[in-house]
């Protein structure tokens, strides 16, 4: 057994693999090194100490309004839309103990897009302020459909993943049927949508999303060992002291609480859900206390980079962050499979 | 285990029933749309073709080659499916999860773009190259690691592929946009477009991969109760992964090829089936075939309707008749294995 450290505490406990803290810190520093350099690059080319200069004193930096107005929401707004998804991910996946799961095949994004372009196509007059709420209660509804469907006395994984696909394959034609008969340029809109972009993210939707953090985090670390026991299957788990049903509610409960305001107001940003949490289990061991913070920077580099190629690499044109996540993480995770044969 | 339909009588009958229906449906589908043909036309408009009559020419022209597609796509589709689940142990598993169809899309996009292709007709073996060459690098990483074929490393690495191939074709939609006219027919699907003489020559690849797949069903049963009692019962696990996913490849691309991006029939069939016989593939097989086909024909007749004079995508109507039965069936059903 390599050496760990192991915290243990009245409501949660972890084991930290020694071996695995370097590679988190690597996964940090990356962060952060995406972060500058999204700050840096742009329209305009920034040096780091004008970038770092504009963060500490925007009134009298030069660059202050480009940084603190322009990129730094846009940016969060990246980073915490990659995060959470990464993070629904990475809950569904070990509740569902199915390596495909992922808020997208499980209907959770598509309540969400159907919500969101029926919106669009029959209430838009209401003003777009309201799209977000239909967004997140599509989602909302549509977790709450796939729960009450596939109850029969509890709720099976397998029962989850049988409705789960259903309801998506619902949803999606719902979807392609509304897009169908509108207006081509709500067709337009609904596209851009069901790629996912954070073009023009301002510090309003940085501070509507934020505080959902505050809410999924902690319910995060406080579930860790839960849901390590969960992935064990049922009967150990049962056997460990979980009481494995109201579990697997909670644990599509916080799914939906990070995928859905995500989703809402950033778009249907696909892949991040599914991949970055199998990233960081080919980078970390797979004790949840270290799978948490690694899928979450992990799906938060990937939405940052893909929104800055998206930003830079065709201008004057911005192409929507969702089109360059599979672009970055596919060949990436390509490469992890490629090197991890034996 | 509660398996509703046990008795081999039961299963016969069954197995009747459903291929009754699928000639039904074949029926429906041939004499009703915009123009309605009488039953009766359709049936001398087989064996006494009269080219001056306008319901013989409809169901020549048009007609036909609809309902040979749809039963050839239905069933093609839903097999593949079936062998694909059981290939990665993994419900949750589609033929597209080879990465045939994102292959296939990007090829088409390729070729419209630099090469300026524009018949239909050529596309089909373009698209079946750019499935065949998806399916291929997703076994090559699939079966890299140590213990050979393994079912979570497969799956990957067709996510994986899939999205590259659909971030190439986005790309590539990005720089020109003269592509994405070549391309809706292959992301919305569709059984309409295609004449009988294109599609007949691929139907005998596609009869011989289904019986392949019928020939191989009892080794299927073998496998199934996994890799180590297979190989301790002597079977050469190996050859019949290899086979498998070269029938899948070869299926599941030849649809592509034909019809587009049909989604949910190969992911949602093999489980209807598999909630009336069970996870028994001389019976699931033969089944599913019957059932993709009937499903694809009846939501082909339905899309003609539901929104005149346009059709919906045939996908769309495919999900919304499919989901109501498969959610109940989810529910009702027996716990898989």
């Amino acid at each position: 057994m390599a050496k760990q450290w192991v915290v243990r505490g009245r409501w949660c406990s972890f084991s930290v693999p020694v071996a695995s803290l370097w590679m988190l810190a690597l996964i940090t520093a990356v962060t952060l090194l995406v972060l500058l350099g999204s700050l840096m690059l742009g329209d305009s080319l920034l040096s780091p100490q004008a970038v770092i200069e504009a963060l500490l004193a925007p009134a009298s930096s030069e660059y202050g309004f480009v940084v603190e107005t322009l990129r730094l929401p846009r940016i969060l707004m990246a980073a915490m839309v990659g995060a959470a998804l990464a993070l629904s991910g990475l809950v569904l996946q070990s509740m569902i103990r199915n390596p495909l799961a992922s808020p997208d095949i499980i209907g959770i994004t598509s309540g969400a897009s159907a919500a969101a372009v029926l919106f669009l196509s029959l209430f838009a007059g209401l003003g777009i302020v309201w799209l977000p709420l239909f967004a997140i209660a599509g989602a909302l509804l549509a977790a709450l459909a796939i729960y009450v469907l596939a109850w029969r006395g509890g709720v099976t994984p397998m029962r989850l993943i049988l409705v789960g696909i259903g309801v998506s394959a619902a949803m999606g034609a719902v979807t392609t049927l509304l897009i169908a008969v509108s207006s081509t340029a709500t067709s337009i809109t609904a596209y851009i949508w069901l790629t996912g972009s954070v073009y023009g993210a301002d510090w309003q939707d940085v501070q509507a999303l934020a505080p959902w953090w505050l809410l999924t985090l902690p319910l995060c670390i406080f579930l860790a060992r839960r849901i390590n026991a969960q992935e064990l299957g049922d009967q150990l788990a049962t056997g460990l002291g979980v009481s494995v049903q109201p579990l697997r509610l909670t644990l599509l409960g916080l799914s939906v609480l990070l995928a859905a305001p995500a989703v809402a107001y950033a778009g249907a940003v696909g892949f991040v859900g599914l991949i970055a949490p199998h990233i960081a289990r080919r980078l970390v061991t797979r004790s949840f206390a270290m799978l948490l913070p690694a899928t979450a920077m992990i799906g938060a580099c990937l939405v940052m980079l893909a929104d800055l190629m998206g930003r830079t690499l065709f201008q004057p044109l911005d192409i929507p962050a969702g089109v360059f996540v599979s672009a970055i993480g596919a060949p990436f995770f390509i490469y992890l499979l490629y090197r991890q044969r034996f | 285990m509660l398996i509703p339909y046990q008795a081999r009588s039961l299963r016969v009958g069954l197995l009747l029933l459903s291929a009754v229906a699928l000639l039904v449906s074949f029926m429906v589908s041939v004499a009703f749309g915009q123009y309605a043909v009488p039953l009766q036309s359709v049936w001398t408009s087989f064996f006494h073709y009269d080219p001056n009559s306008i319901d013989h020419v409809v169901v020549h022209t048009t007609r036909l080659s609809r309902a040979v597609v749809a039963v050839a796509v239905g069933s093609a589709l839903a097999v593949s499916g079936v062998l694909m689940q059981t290939l990665t142990r993994n419900p949750l598993a589609s033929p597209a999860i080879f990465g045939v169809n994102a292959g296939a899309v990007f090829f088409i996009v390729l070729f419209a773009q630099f090469f300026s292709v524009s018949e239909l007709n050529d596309y089909l073996w373009i698209a079946f190259f750019g499935a065949a060459l998806a399916g291929a690098l997703v076994y090559g990483l699939g079966a890299m690691g140590h213990d050979g074929l393994s079912p979570v490393r497969i799956v990957l690495a067709g996510a994986a592929i899939s999205a590259l191939f659909v971030a190439f074709t986005q790309g590539l939609l990005v720089i020109g946009q003269e592509g994405l006219d070549s391309v809706l027919f292959w992301i919305a699907g569709s059984v309409s477009g295609r004449e009988l003489d294109v599609v007949m020559p691929v139907l005998p690849y596609l009869g011989g991969a289904l019986l392949a797949a019928l020939v191989l069903a009892p080794h299927i049963n073998i496998l199934l109760s996994g890799d180590d009692v297979a190989k301790g019962l002597g079977q050469n696990t190996l050859l019949l992964k290899v086979a498998l996913s070269v029938l899948i490849i070869g299926l599941a691309g030849a649809s592509v090829a034909l019809a587009g991006n049909i989604g949910f029939i190969g992911l949602v069939i093999p489980h209807m089936v598999r909630a009336f016989v069970g996870n028994d593939h001389k019976w699931l097989i033969p089944l599913a075939a019957i059932w993709g086909a009937s499903l694809l024909l009846l939501s082909d007749v339905l899309s003609r309707f539901v929104l005149l004079p346009e059709e919906v995508p045939i996908g769309v109507v495919t999900a919304l008749i499919g989901t109501p039965f498969f959610i109940y069936l989810a529910r009702k059903g027996r716990k898989h294995g």
